[in-house]
């Protein structure tokens, strides 16, 4: 069992993608299988954007044994009133900085979900989110 | 195809990675929104982008793609060329606009991903 955490910081475009690169690195040192890799990695990439887009701070923990990579995004922030519209692919309230990003075009959640095999996401308003991505090692 | 050929048919200019110049394409992407781009499953990809900033550059890192051109005279900033360079990605910046450039790539028998 391996425990990693890395912090993000909301806002910083700078950084975002940083925590997802360090976990791709730890994912091919590893051994693990490329499509897999792929899929956890594109999944953490677009929720960590997410924080970035959205949240004051966050903190991105991973936790890989034998059998899963389970990574859990915790932030600081608005919260999703609608966690169902949320995850509507096209719906969005990103900002224009975020549009310029590449992103903000209401995929991301939809993206991480089709790349895990579970997801949870839970939020409450005014305080912050939580995403759970689980991917197996063995499909 | 190889990617110098690319590079000689958009009259294009390598800023980071030429190592890679006789490395094998097959299939092209052209997008400027990322989240679009990390839907694909394609291997050997070249992405076609307007987009120029620093997630372009980590968007093909999480998404294994190691060749990306520039349109619409976009720039590489240094800090780009130094992610790329670090991830291994061959960075080309090309005048010619998205369709122009799609156009040619697509005449001279890339593949378009669906």
């Amino acid at each position: 069992m391996m425990h990693f955490e890395f912090p993000i910081e909301g806002g910083n475009f700078l950084k975002a993608g940083s925590a997802s690169s360090q976990l791709k690195k730890i994912l091919k040192q590893l051994n693990v299988d490329p499509r897999i890799i792929k899929r956890v990695v594109v999944a953490a990439y677009e929720a960590e954007v997410n924080v970035v887009a959205h949240a004051y701070r966050g903190i991105i923990m991973i936790d890989i044994d034998t059998s899963r990579i389970c990574i859990q995004l915790v932030d600081e922030g608005p919260g999703i009133p609608d966690i169902g519209r949320a995850m509507q692919m096209g719906f969005s309230t990103a900002s224009p900085e975020v549009r310029e990003m590449g992103f903000g075009a209401g995929m991301g959640l939809p993206n991480i979900k089709s790349n895990s095999d579970e997801l949870s996401i839970t939020s409450e308003v005014g305080k912050g989110t939580t995403v759970k991505i689980t991917n197996y090692l063995e499909q | 195809m190889k990617i110098k050929e690319v590079v000689e048919l958009l009259n294009a200019r390598v800023v980071s990675g030429q190592n890679l110049l006789e490395s094998e394409v097959e299939y092209c992407f052209a997008s400027d929104l990322m989240s679009d781009v990390l839907t694909l499953e394609s291997d050997n990809l070249l992405l076609l982008t307007g987009l120029a900033n620093l997630q372009t550059i980590r968007t093909s890192e999480m998404s294994d793609i190691n060749k990306i051109i520039f349109v619409r005279r976009k720039k590489a900033t240094d800090e780009m060329i130094r992610l790329a360079a670090e991830n291994e990605i061959i960075l080309i910046e090309c005048d010619y606009s998205m369709f122009r450039s799609a156009g040619i790539l697509y005449n001279a028998g890339l593949k378009p991903v669906y």
